[in-house]
C-alpha cells in the first residue's frame, strides 16, 4: 500500500499540475473506448481513457487516495494517445497523463524494477548521444557473448523480465554509424534539412540512419547532422521525468536553430511527436517559448518529407522484379500526435512489384510503447499477440514500421508467432533503400 | 461473490470503483461497492439470489453510455457487467432473427447481419460502443428511426433473471404472439429496474438494395423545421432526417474536417433507401420540397464513403459540442413531428430568456430534438439558470403534446420530471408494477422513480 503522506503529496501535486479544465473536457461519452488497446484487451473501464481521466480527477479532488490500484491504472496506459484522434470533444489526454506521471514520479520512489529500467535507460543510455555511442562500443563487445552479460554488468538480472532475453534475440547486430552527411552544393538542391538522429536509431538501428541520409541526399536535399544532439526527451517525458526532458529539449533547440534549415527531419515516430511538442513542453519558459515554437514547426518525419520530395513521381520498383506483399503498422505517435498515416501508405502503395494489404487495426498500438514492454511485459505481450493475428491475416512478407520501438516489437512478435521464415519487419527507409530501385 | 464468479471477476479497488461510478450523464456520480463480471446466466442467478436475500442493490451496466444517469450506482451495491456475455449466439436466416447475449456491441450485430445481406435498423449514434442490452433497456433510437422505428420494434423475445433469481422467457422467434400480457415489451425500456436480461432475440429485415444521401442547408432553423414537416406531409418517409444547428455544425466540422458548411444556420441530413427507382424519385421530390421551402444549397453525397462521413459527423455531434464548455447537459425533448419548427423556436426563446448557451441537433424526422446546454457545473449562478431553462424546455415540449424523453430514458436524471408526463395515475401504476416484480427494490434502485416530483414551472412567455 502506498502511504498516506505520499497520497497527500500526490493529491497536492495533481491540484497544482493536472489541469482541471482539461479533465472536465471529458464528457464520458466513451467514444474513445474502441480505440484504446488496454480497454480492448481488458474490457475494464479502469483501463480506458475515460476511466483513467476520472481516476486522475478523483485523486485530484481527494475522493480516493493515491493507492496501488490508481498506480496500476495509470501505469498500464501505453501512452499511445490513440484516444485523442478518437475523441470528438478534443480531450488532451496525452498532456493530462504526462502531468500526472510527472507528479507521481517526482513524489514517489519508483519500484525497484522501474528504477532499474529507467536508470539504465535514462542515465546510461539516453542522457546524450556521446554516452550512447560510447556504450555502443561496449555493447558490441558484449553482444558477442550475449545481451545477458550487459544486463549482468548493469546489475539488472534480478529485476528485468523474461522479455529482455526475448528482445535480445531479435536485436540487430549493433553497428557504429558508417555514413555521415556530405556537405554538398548540388544545384538540384530541394531543401536544406537537419537530421535528428535519435539515440536508439543512431545505435541499435544505425544502418537505418545511414540509409535515411543517403535517401534524402539522393532526392536532392542538403543534409546537416548537428553534433552533440541530445535524446529528444520522449522517454523521459513519458515516464514522468519532465525536468530532464526539458533540458534535452533546450539543448536541441539551441543546436538545431543555429542551422538555417527548412526542416528538421527524424525517422522515429516516437521522437518526432515529442519534438513537435517542444512548444508545449516549454510553454512556460519565457526564454524558450518562441524558439520552441519555431523548432516544433520545422519538425517533419521522413515519410512526409519523402512525399514533399515527390517520391511517388519517380518510379519505385522492387529490385530484381521480386514480388512482395506488404503491410504497415502505424507508429502510434506518428499517427495520433502528428496525424501522419497516409504518407507512408501512399509510398508503399506506389511500389511496382509489391502488393499493399492494409492490416486490421493497424492504427492500434503494438504494445511496445517506450519502455512499457519492459515494465508491463504481461499486458504488452497480450497486445502484441493479438496484433500478430492481424498481421498474419494479411499474409504479408514484410511488415513496415516507422519507429524503432515498433520495429523491435514487430520482430519480437514475428518470432513469438513462429513466422520467422515467412515474414520480416523493416523500417520504411530500409525497405526503400534495400529492396527498391528508384528511377530518378 | 468470489465463490460464484471467481476472484478475477470481482473488483473492489478504489480505481475500479471510480471507473464505474459514472455514465455519459453530466453531474451524476456515485461509487459502487463491488463490480462483478459474471460468465453466464447461472452465475447471474446466483448473484441475484445473494443480493435478494441481503437486499443489496444491483445496477446492470452495458457500456455506460446512457444519458439519463441510468447506471450511476447511487445507492452503492453491485455493478453487474456483461463483458463476458458478449457473443452472437445464433443467426436464423429462415426466420430472419438473430439471438445475442446482452453485452454484444450494437455495431458488431449490424455488421454481422449486413454481411449476410440482412438488416438490423436501430443504430444509436453510440452504436460502436453501446451494447444490445443497453439498447433494449433504454429502447434506443437512432438515425434510421423515422422509417424503421426504434429498438422495441425489433425485440421478439428475451431471457431474463428476475429479482428473486427465477428465470423468465418471453416471446420467441415469432412474428405473432398474443399469449397473455406482452412481457417482452414491458422489459424493453425498463432501464434495468425490472429484470436482468441475459439473452435477446431480435428481428431482422432484408438489407435495402439502394440508398442515397443528401445534405441541405437553410438560413434559419424554422425553415429547416418547415422542410421536415412538409416532407412528411407529402407522405414521404425518409430513412434519415437529421438536424444540426450552426453551432453544432461548427464544432463537428472542427473535429471531422470534411468541409461541412459552417456559415448556414441549419442543415438537414436526409437519406432514403429501398429500390433504386423509388429512391431516386423520392429524393427528387424531397430536394424539390427543400428548394421550395428555401434551402440555400443541396448537396448530394458522391458515394457511400462520403455518405458515411456525413453520418459519422452527425453521430459525433454531442461529444463534439463538449468542446465548447466544461459541462454538457443534453436534453431529449420530443414533440409530434408537425411541431418541430415550433419547438425549435421555443428552445431559442428559452435560451435567450435565461442567457444560457444551447445548441440543438437531433432526429428531426422523429420530432426528437437534443437541445444541449453547454455550461460549467462549477458556476452555481449559471447552473441555476440552466436548471430553469431545462425545466421550461420540458414544459414546452409537454405543452406541444410531446414528452420529456424520446429515447434516452428517465434514469436518475429525469425521475423528478416523470410525473409531468405520465401523471399521478401513470406513476402509481408504474410503481405497482415495479413493486410486484421487484418487491425489495434491489434492481437499479433510485432510477425512474424520484423521491419527490419537481414543481412545475409556470411558463411565462412575456
Ligand atoms: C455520444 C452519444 C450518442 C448517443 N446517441 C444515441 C442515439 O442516437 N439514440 C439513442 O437512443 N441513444 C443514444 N445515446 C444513449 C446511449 O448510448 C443509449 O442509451 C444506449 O442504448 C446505452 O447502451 P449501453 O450499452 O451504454 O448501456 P448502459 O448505459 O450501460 O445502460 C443503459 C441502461 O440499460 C440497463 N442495462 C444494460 N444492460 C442490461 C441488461 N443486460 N439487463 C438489464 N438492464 C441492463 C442499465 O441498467 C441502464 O439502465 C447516445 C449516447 C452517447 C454518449
Ligand atoms: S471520447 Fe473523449 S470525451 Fe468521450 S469519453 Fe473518451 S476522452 Fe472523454
Ligand atoms: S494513451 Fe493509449 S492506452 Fe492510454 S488511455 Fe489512451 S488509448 Fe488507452
Amino acid at each position: 500500500m502506498a502511504d498516506a503522506a505520499l497520497s497527500v503529496r500526490i493529491q497536492q501535486g495533481f491540484q497544482e499540475e493536472v489541469d482541471e479544465t482539461k479533465l472536465l473536457d471529458c464528457m464520458k461519452c466513451g467514444f474513445c473506448l474502441p480505440a484504446c488497446p488496454t480497454y480492448v484487451e481488458t474490457k475494464n473501464e479502469m483501463h480506458s481513457p475515460r476511466g483513467r481521466i476520472s481516476i486522475m480527477k478523483a485523486v485530484r479532488e481527494g475522493d480516493i487516495p493515491f493507492d496501488d490500484s490508481v498506480e496500476e491504472a495509470l501505469d498500464l496506459c501505453l501512452g499511445c494517445r490513440a484516444c485523442e484522434p478518437a475523441c470528438p470533444a478534443g480531450v488532451e489526454y496525452g498532456s493530462l497523463l504526462e502531468s500526472a506521471r510527472n507528479v507521481i514520479s517526482r513524489e514517489k520512489n519508483p519500484t525497484i524494477k522501474e528504477r532499474a529500467v529507467k536508470h539504465t535507460a535514462f542515465e546510461h543510455l539516453f542522457k546524450d548521444q556521446w554516452k550512447m555511442n560510447s556504450l555502443v562500443g561496449s555493447i558490441r563487445v558484449y553482444q558477442r557473448s550475449g545481451m545477458k552479460s550487459i544486463v549482468d554488468k548493469l546489475q539488472l538480472t534480478r529485476v528485468l523480465p523474461e522479455i529482455l532475453s526475448e528482445l535480445e534475440s531479435v536485436m540487430p547486430e549493433i553497428q557504429k554509424r558508417q555514413y555521415t552527411a556530405q556537405s554538398q552544393n548540388s544545384s538540384k538542391r530541394n531543401f536544406k534539412v537537419a537530421f535528428l538522429s535519435g539515440c536508439l536509431m543512431n545505435t541499435v538501428f544505425s544502418k537505418t540512419n545511414d540509409s535515411t541520409i543517403l535517401l534524402m541526399e539522393r532526392l536532392g536535399c542538403e543534409v546537416v547532422e548537428p553534433k552533440g544532439q541530445a535524446c529528444c526527451g520522449a522517454l523521459h517525458g513519458h515516464s514522468g521525468e519532465l525536468e530532464s526532458a526539458k533540458e534535452n529539449a533546450k539543448r536541441n533547440i539551441d543546436l538545431f536553430l543555429e542551422e538555417e534549415v527548412d526542416f528538421i527531419v527524424n525517422n522515429a515516430g516516437g521522437c518526432g511527436a515529442f519534438l513537435s511538442e517542444y512548444d508545449h513542453l516549454l510553454k512556460d519558459d519565457p526564454n524558450y517559448k518562441e524558439l520552441a515554437e519555431e523548432f516544433s514547426n520545422k519538425i517533419i518525419d521522413i515519410s512526409s518529407l519523402l512525399s514533399k520530395l515527390d517520391l511517388f513521381n519517380y518510379t519505385l520498383k522492387t529490385k530484381n522484379q521480386e514480388q512482395y506483399v506488404l503491410t504497415y503498422q502505424d507508429s502510434c505517435h506518428l499517427r495520433n500526435v502528428n496525424r501522419v498515416f497516409e504518407e507512408p501508405r501512399d509510398i508503399l502503395k506506389s511500389v511496382h512489384g509489391a502488393e499493399y494489404v492494409e492490416m486490421k487495426d493497424a492504427d492500434q498500438c503494438c504494445g511496445s510503447a517506450g519502455v512499457y514492454n519492459l515494465v508491463n511485459d504481461e499486458m504488452s505481450m497480450k497486445i502484441l499477440d493479438r496484433k500478430m493475428t492481424h498481421v498474419e491475416d494479411t499474409q504479408a512478407q514484410i511488415v513496415i514500421t516507422s519507429n524503432p520501438g515498433c520495429l523491435l516489437q514487430m520482430k519480437l512478435g514475428i518470432k513469438r508467432a513462429g513466422l520467422e521464415n515467412e515474414m520480416k519487419a523493416l523500417h520504411i527507409v530500409d525497405f526503400i533503400n534495400d529492396y527498391l530501385e528508384i528511377q530518378i | 461473490m468470489k465463490r460464484i464468479v471467481g476472484k478475477e471477476n470481482v473488483q473492489t479497488s478504489n480505481a475500479a470503483k471510480i471507473s464505474y461510478s459514472f455514465d455519459a450523464t453530466a453531474g451524476f456520480q456515485h461509487s459502487p461497492d463491488v463490480i462483478i463480471s459474471p460468465e453466464n446466466a447461472e452465475q447471474i442467478q446466483a448473484i441475484v439470489k445473494v443480493c435478494h436475500e441481503n437486499k443489496i442493490p444491483i445496477v446492470p451496466r452495458g457500456s455506460g453510455t446512457n444519458l439519463a444517469a441510468g447506471t450511476t450506482p447511487n445507492e452503492g451495491g453491485v455493478v453487474l457487467l456483461f463483458n463476458h456475455l458478449d457473443k452472437i449466439l445464433e443467426l436464423d436466416e429462415e426466420n430472419l432473427t438473430i439471438t445475442v447475449q446482452p453485452g454484444v456491441i450494437t455495431q458488431e450485430v449490424i455488421e454481422y447481419v449486413e454481411n449476410k445481406d440482412l438488416f438490423y435498423p436501430p443504430d444509436p449514434s453510440s452504436k460502436k460502443i453501446s451494447t444490445i442490452g443497453g439498447n433494449v433497456n433504454e429502447n434506443s433510437g437512432g438515425l434510421r428511426g423515422l422509417k424503421y422505428g426504434v429498438t422495441k420494434d425489433y425485440v421478439l423475445g428475451v431471457k431474463a433473471v428476475l429479482s428473486n433469481g427465477e428465470i423468465l422467457h418471453t416471446g420467441g422467434k415469432l412474428a405473432k404472439d398474443v399469449a397473455g400480457y406482452d412481457l417482452t415489451n414491458l422489459l424493453v425500456g425498463s432501464e434495468g429496474t425490472l429484470a436482468i436480461i441475459t439473452e435477446i432475440t431480435l428481428k431482422l429485415l432484408p438489407k435495402p438494395t439502394y440508398k442515397k444521401t443528401i445534405l441541405t442547408m437553410f438560413d434559419s432553423l424554422e425553415l429547416a423545421g418547415d422542410a421536415v414537416s412538409q416532407i412528411i406531409s407529402k407522405k414521404i418517409i425518409p430513412t434519415t432526417l437529421e438536424f444540426m444547428d450552426q453551432g453544432t455544425v461548427r464544432v463537428v466540422e472542427e473535429f471531422n474536417k470534411i468541409g461541412l458548411p459552417t456559415d448556414c444556420e441549419a442543415i438537414l441530413l436526409i437519406e432514403q433507401d429501398g429500390s433504386e427507382e423509388t429512391v431516386r424519385e423520392e429524393m427528387k421530390a424531397i430536394s424539390n420540397i427543400c428548394s421550395q421551402v428555401g434551402a440555400t444549397e443541396i448537396h448530394e453525397a458522391e458515394d457511400e464513403y462520403q455518405a458515411e462521413q456525413l453520418r459519422t459527423a452527425r453521430r459525433d455531434a454531442l461529444s463534439a459540442l463538449a468542446r465548447l464548455r466544461p459541462t454538457t447537459i443534453l436534453e431529449d425533448a420530443t414533440v409530434p413531428r408537425s411541431k418541430i419548427a415550433e419547438m425549435v423556436r421555443e428552445i431559442n426563446r428559452i435560451s435567450d430568456k435565461y442567457d444560457v448557451m444551447i445548441q440543438t441537433f437531433g432526429h428531426a424526422g422523429d420530432g426528437n430534438l437534443h437541445p444541449t446546454c453547454l455550461t460549467d457545473l462549477r458556476n452555481e449562478k449559471e447552473m441555476e439558470r440552466v436548471e430553469h431553462a431545462l425545466d421550461e424546455i420540458f414544459q414546452a415540449s409537454i405543452d406541444l403534446g410531446g414528452t420529456i424523453t424520446g429515447e434516452h430514458g428517465v434514469g436518475e436524471m429525469k425521475a423528478p420530471y416523470l410525473e409531468w408526463k405520465v401523471g399521478k395515475t401513470g406513476i402509481d401504476l408504474m410503481k405497482n408494477i415495479k413493486q410486484a416484480i421487484d418487491p425489495h427494490n434491489i434492481l437499479n434502485p433510485g432510477k425512474i422513480f424520484a423521491k419527490s416530483t419537481k414543481k412545475r414551472v409556470v411558463v411565462n412567455n412575456g
